[in-house]
């Protein structure tokens, strides 16, 4: 596509996003198309570390958590501003990933994704027993009248979260996008690719790789944040579990891995989805919606296991 | 640690076992400024574990590795590239799902962190290496041939002192060979300092300034092409002690 028509039609699309809740008013519409763009800024975020640096983690909820945690603990207990709790939760989440990629990428392949898991549980089993923190009941966000930017927090209408909630995917595309064309993402896609040949080519690659495990921690714990402040209730239960990890992971993947677009994708197709079966087929007692939404992902997964990225570049070869 | 004048890469008693194995035995040799060395060595003499342990893959039992007077020795490989010592594998590694043009840039980027200059400078080895029509095809895509050039064009963008080639004919058809000797020619004659591990007897004799023998993970002759060729241990390695008269 000509550079020309991809700004028009990206600014286009820019214009229809921020138009959107201003056409839908009702709380659904909004609601969905923040879970969207919640869960597109997260498999961004993860797919800096592990689509464009190979390094596959199935323990970002940890990070998720810390952002949420971070920022409901300062407000309960400080009074902070949630916005500044947002920024140490990132640093915090920053931090937690340096200490957990410094043994953790010594291993390579599968081990990696392993070893994830295993601290995606133990912190969970801290926090579960960690009573100051809410243990296994969790913590409330104090409510906080009237709806104030400083206090993130507005209950008359979700447009406010919608424009924040966009403004996050947007700097996550962003920051991945810079990243895409620096020397750091080429030693990223190197390292995924041969990390022996990525050495040899004077790369250190312990470095780049707890670069991209930074990148993508903070960012993540931005969304953890946003979450706490959006449903004002947190619990190891909802903000560290193992299914998140893996959801986080399964839009990227469904969307298509180390590509800009491929998590938006992924999200603007599976929260839909997965908020249209648990509507219409949830509350039935029998999991319908679960098996559904498994099937699919199964059949993406055997068809394309490249995404629907890679199912629309090879659309674009064949027309030519 | 004194340096030889003109001396860039001296091997010193270099040993590496695996387990009751021993891959390399007491090792010494040296290469000076822009000379060519060829490596050979029947199957399992040791020559591809030797580039491991000079380029920091596998860190050494005893010995010293040392580069323009500096040891290197058990330095990380990321460093020993960073010092100027480029190389290729055996087992080709190209970067599969990245094209022709950004697999070098990846080498590239050490000298620079702009990737306009990356890409001139990408654009360039590809050039040198006979590669640059396919710039924008996906690596994966290439013959092996075409991947060994690559390999080069990459190790290249590095702007080497020394550059290790890890089997520079094999698996490669007839046809590419002479093609890929000049290649090797041209960048020596560039100023980079060579070292080549290579089966084919005729490339080695053709283009090296001195060989170096190995056999069973020892040094059994170091010498020029033709006095390593007509040596009676070379040809016992390789034939077996009934032609050796």
């Amino acid at each position: 596509m000509p550079r020309a028509r991809r700004i028009v039609l990206g600014g286009l699309a820019l214009l229809a996003l921020l138009a959107f809740p201003l056409v839908f008013t009702l709380p659904f519409p909004r609601h969905l198309m923040i879970t969207i763009f919640l869960y597109a800024m997260l498999a961004q975020a993860w797919n800096l570390l592990a689509g464009y640096c190979g390094q596959i983690s199935l323990g970002h909820a940890v990070f998720f958590g810390t952002g949420a945690y971070t920022s409901t603990i300062l407000v309960n207990q400080l009074g902070v501003t949630p916005w500044a709790g947002m920024l140490v939760g990132a640093v915090l989440a920053i931090a937690l990933s340096q200490a957990i990629g410094y043994p953790v990428f010594r291993l390579r392949g599968h081990y990696f994704a392993i070893a994830t898991i295993a601290v995606g549980e133990i912190v969970q089993t801290l926090m579960i027993n960690w009573d100051w923190a809410g243990g296994a009941r969790g913590l409330f966000v104090p409510m906080k009248r009237p709806d104030s930017v400083v206090n993130f927090q507005f209950h008359d209408s979700k447009q406010t979260y919608y424009y924040i909630a966009l403004g996050l995917l947007l700097l996550a595309l962003w920051i991945t996008r810079r990243t895409e064309r620096s020397r750091t993402g080429y030693y990223f896609r190197a390292i995924r690719e041969d990390q022996d040949a990525a050495a040899s080519l004077g790369i250190p690659v312990t470095r780049y790789k707890q670069r991209a495990m930074a990148l993508s921690a903070g960012l993540t714990a931005l969304g953890g944040t946003f979450y706490a402040q959006y449903i004002l209730f947190i619990d190891p239960e909802s903000v560290l579990p193992l299914s998140l990890s893996i959801l986080i992971c399964l839009v990227a993947v469904l969307g298509g891995v180390g590509t800009l677009w491929g998590p938006v994708i992924g999200a603007a197709i599976l929260v839909p989805l997965s908020e249209g079966t648990r509507i219409y087929l949830g509350g039935t007692g029998k999991a319908l919606d679960l098996l559904i939404y498994g099937a699919l992902i199964m059949l993406i997964s055997v068809i394309q296991p490249g995404g629907i990225m890679a199912l629309a570049q090879r659309g674009r070869r064949r027309t030519g | 640690m004194s340096a030889q004048p003109g001396t860039l890469l001296d091997v010193r008693g270099v040993t590496k076992r695996f387990g009751g194995l021993v891959a390399n035995k007491d090792i010494s040799f040296r290469v000076s400024h822009g000379e060519l060395v060829g490596i050979i060595g029947p199957n399992g003499a040791g020559k591809s574990t030797l580039f491991d342990v000079l380029t920091g893959f596998q860190p050494p039992d005893s010995g010293a590795v040392i580069l323009d007077g500096e040891p290197i020795t058990s330095r990380r490989p990321d460093e020993i590239s960073r010092r100027g010592v480029g190389r290729t594998f055996q087992k080709l590694k190209p970067f599969n799902q990245m094209t022709v043009l950004e697999n070098v840039m990846v080498g590239a980027f050490q000298k620079t962190g702009d990737p306009a200059e990356a890409h001139a400078r990408a654009l360039e080895c590809l050039h040198q290496v006979g590669l640059k029509d396919k710039a924008q095809a996906h690596a994966r895509v290439l013959s092996t041939g075409q991947r060994k050039r690559l390999e080069m064009a990459r190790a290249l963008a590095i702007r080497p002192r020394l550059l290790l080639l890890d089997e520079v004919t094999g698996g490669v058809d007839q046809g590419s060979i002479p093609g890929l000797i000049e290649l090797v020619r041209a960048m020596n004659a560039g100023g980079v300092a060579m070292l080549v591990i290579e089966h084919n007897m005729r490339v080695i004799m053709g283009i090296s300034h001195r060989v170096v023998a190995l056999h069973l993970g020892e040094v059994i002759c170091d010498g020029p092409p033709q006095a390593v060729v007509n040596d009676r241990r070379v040809i016992e390695a390789y034939l077996g002690g009934a032609y050796a008269r």
